[in-house]
């Protein structure tokens, strides 16, 4: 039960999904192959001012009806929902015992402007609204301390799942939950754990988050009709759609798992990375680093290109990313079987860009790709761009014989991490 | 497979100065550097003025960045250009321990007050046109985590892989930790890992104000200050970690060996405390007696009472250094900062050093550097 390298093979016996298109595996699959979209008018506050008033949003069982919670708390209720998920899939350990580490990619977090504007109305005898008034209103909120810190949301997970060490909590931009997963699975091959718990997860739906992203003119402007926004691979994309959501995956060496009964959904065959040096939210227009991501990953596994079924695209929808995903595509798959290289989907046209959920979103849509046989498709794709010659499974989900897929992350900053995911043995 | 892996490069700035020279007199609990009025009434370590020309010398690339990705950047060139590794860098793996970057203060505050005055219904709408009209878009990027890593692959050309941890002294830990693990069963032959902390800024101030650990007031030494004995410090360090085998074949100098990194988060509360979490570490070690300690206790109560019974429970150690007390405590670069003066320790023949670090909040470590 070791690979090329002489590693342990790396296993997947747990799922876990929390998306736009719903709570739990079941529910965002099947919305998915539906062709449905998630992304919809932001409700959670007012939009008044901004030029992007759409997103993918996940209203908690506890938001309705009230204030929505700040960014740190829905990260870490969708990443506990969707680790719940999985662990109670894949039947590893005792309640809060995992028996491994957790890795967790997640997003910077802060003192949010709820918070900023009910201190700052406090007054406190400082200039109302200083960081002095504010610091004055704030001193021993060990709570909101807890909250903001970079690693409070993993501490609190770790406690709540019982896993083992320090838990570590990352960020590689877009590309971070499918580190996330890469970190676990070099644990595992490196010997130091026999289980990892990986989760991606992301709550910035909120009016600073947007507007940052909106000011770098990386966001669809198309409000009108919010489920024709997110447009990847097609002629008039103008953009990605920022959304939210988590994704859990347990991991287990195959012969852990094997040695305990436990149900195998799929396997991760390999990772690979590559940084890019080029500019801080653009790809070398050589395409060097994601080349050479998609290739590391694929050779990590021990494949050739022509093994990999079906690529899960990074797929945003800028004009940017789809342009150069697609001249990685021709490069890696120019010797193909398939002329076209073998079919790519975003799973982004319906679920939006869940940034640093989505690598560990769109690795579990690709294990369950492999379970079910059945590519799902890139919705809006109504005019195709002749300068992406590239099977995009336009619109309408189908089947197709799928062993072995790649999945590509590529982050603002360079950093870009490709995973390739096949059937159980 | 596990290599031996070297320190054989070491990138520095604190309060003292620039490189490791600047900083011995650390390890002798030399004078702080101090400035109390800035920030009253926290007193911090400020940042010496650095040269930044000379590690990053598009004037372009410097202002894309704030002073904290810059501080990280350019100490990540002063520890490239240490292991003379410039030509290195395409191969190099990043592993980097980042807080956030600088919020823009005076756009902040003056939205805060204006939307103090607003009923609730007119504060939203209001915040979204401030802060649309407000912010820079260069300002994101330099606030993004992992633009320090970003930035760090494009001054400086570290492409091999790179991964950012957030989670405070921790993530400090794991990425020096990951890093060298990673090197060590083979997947790659060199590495940069490290972290910076800009102590001088009021957005942190606000976070650690929350926890109420902060020492207010003229400074003090680390034995007088009370349970809110937090005093930051602003540094950078990054390390370049090197295998052995590639070291010896590209003919540099190891600084240090790392001869052990460990890392764990207790819960902090009843068996499952920090000091017990430390004690179990430090078992993990190859720790022979009289090894130095160079000691990352950062002043907030709780975890300096667990390091101080870890260290009553840990026999027959060398000296105890306290750096914090010259350096101030600097989040997620106190560990890297702690490691390399670990390695000036075991230059100046200490036998052993172990380098701790306790958390302000969770998170211990320990590492173990030998000389060569």
């Amino acid at each position: 039960m070791r690979d090329h390298l002489g590693r342990p093979i790396v296993a997947v016996t747990g799922i876990g999904l929390v998306t736009p298109l719903g709570f739990g595996v079941a529910e965002s699959w099947a919305g998915l192959l539906a062709g449905r979209s998630g992304i919809s008018r932001i409700t959670r506050f007012p939009t008044e001012h901004l030029r992007t008033t759409i997103a993918g949003q996940v209203t908690l069982p506890e938001e309705v009806g009230r204030d929505p919670l700040t960014s740190p708390d829905r990260v870490e209720r969708m990443a506990a929902l969707a680790a719940e998920e999985a662990v109670a899939a894949s039947g590893i350990g005792a309640k809060a015992n995992f028996p491994g580490p957790l890795f967790l990619g997640m997003p910077p977090v802060e003192v949010e402007w709820p918070h900023r504007i009910a201190f700052a109305r406090q007054g406190n005898g400082e200039a109302p609204g200083s960081y002095k008034a504010l610091i004055a209103a704030a001193t021993g909120q060990q709570a909101l301390f807890e909250s903001c810190l970079f690693g409070g949301v993993g501490e609190r997970l770790a406690e709540r799942f019982g896993t083992r060490g320090a838990p570590i909590s990352l960020t590689t931009a877009c590309a971070t939950g499918a580190s996330s997963i890469q970190l676990g699975v070099e644990a595992i091959q490196r010997g130091e754990a026999e289980a990892a718990l990986c989760i991606g997860a992301e709550g910035s739906v909120q009016p600073e988050a947007l507007i940052r992203f909106s000011l770098l003119s990386a966001l669809s402007a198309r409000n009108d009709d919010p489920t024709k926004a997110s447009r990847p691979f097609e002629k008039a994309r103008d953009g990605f759609v920022m959304s939210e959501g988590a994704a859990a995956l347990v991991l287990e060496s195959l012969e852990s798992a094997r040695a305990r009964g436990a149900k195998v959904l799929g396997l991760i065959l390999g990772a690979g990375e590559k940084a890019d040096s080029f500019h801080r939210t653009r790809s070398n227009p050589d395409g060097g680093a994601i080349i050479g991501a998609m290739r590391a990953a694929i050779a990590d596994a021990g494949l050739e290109p022509g093994q990999i079924d079906y690529v899960n695209a990074h797929g945003t929808g800028t004009p940017e990313n789809d342009k150069m995903e697609t001249f990685g595509m021709r490069a890696v798959f120019g010797e193909h079987p398939n002329p076209l290289g073998p079919p790519i989907s975003s799973n982004k046209s319906m679920i939006g860009h869940t940034l640093s959920a989505a690598g560990a979103v769109e690795a579990a849509f690709s294990l369950l790709t492999i379970r079910d046989q059945r590519l799902p498709p890139t919705i809006n794709h109504e005019v195709p761009d002749p300068a992406i010659p590239l099977d995009v499974v336009p619109n309408v989900a189908r089947d197709a014989k799928v062993e072995r897929v790649l999945s590509n992350s590529f982050g603002f900053g360079g950093q870009n991490v490709c995973l390739v995911l096949g059937a159980a043995p | 497979m596990s290599q031996p892996v070297w320190i054989t490069g070491i990138g520095l700035v604190t309060s003292l100065g620039e490189g490791l020279e600047a900083n011995r007199p650390v390890l002798a609990g030399g004078a702080p550097v101090l400035e109390e009025a800035g920030f009253a009434p926290f007193p911090v370590h400020p940042l010496p003025p650095l040269n930044l020309d000379t590690q990053i010398p598009k004037k372009g690339d410097q202002r894309q960045m704030e002073p904290w990705q810059r501080l990280g950047t350019y100490a990540a060139g002063l520890a490239i250009e240490s292991a003379a590794a410039r030509g290195l860098v395409a191969d190099m793996h990043l592993v980097v321990a980042a807080g956030g970057g600088e919020r823009d203060i005076g756009l902040d505050e003056a939205i805060a007050a204006e939307l103090a005055r607003l009923p609730p219904e007119e504060a939203g709408p209001k915040l979204n046109e401030r802060l649309a009209s407000g912010l820079r878009p260069t300002l994101f990027l330099a606030q993004l985590s992992n633009l320090l890593a970003g930035n760090i692959s494009i001054v400086h050309g570290v492409t091999g892989s790179s991964r950012t941890f957030m989670g405070e002294e921790s993530a400090a830990a794991d990425a020096v930790r990951i890093a060298a693990a990673r090197l060590a069963e083979g997947r790659g032959g060199i590495a940069l890992a490290g972290g910076a902390y800009v102590a001088g800024r009021w957005d942190m101030l606000l976070l650690y104000a929350a926890s109420g650990v902060l020492h207010r007031g003229p400074w003090a030494r680390l034995a007088e200050r009370g349970e809110a004995g937090l005093v930051m410090g602003g540094a950078a360090c990054f390390l370049v970690l090197e295998t052995e085998a590639h070291a010896r074949a590209r003919g540099a100098t190891g600084l240090a060996k790392l001869a052990g990194i460990v890392t764990n988060a207790s819960r902090r509360h009843g068996a499952d405390s920090a000091a017990a979490s430390a004690a179990a570490l430090a078992a993990r070690l190859p720790l022979r007696p009289g090894a130095a300690v160079i000691s990352g206790m950062s002043g907030a109560g709780a975890a300096r009472a667990a390091e101080e019974e870890f260290l009553a429970g840990l026999p027959g150690h060398g000296p105890v250094v306290h750096t914090a007390e010259t350096l101030g405590h600097s989040v997620e670069a106190a560990f890297p900062t702690n490691l390399a003066l670990a390695a000036a320790s075991v230059q100046a023949g200490a036998p052993q050093a172990l380098v701790t670090g306790f958390g302000v909040w969770r998170g211990e470590a320990l590492a173990l550097v030998e000389p060569i």
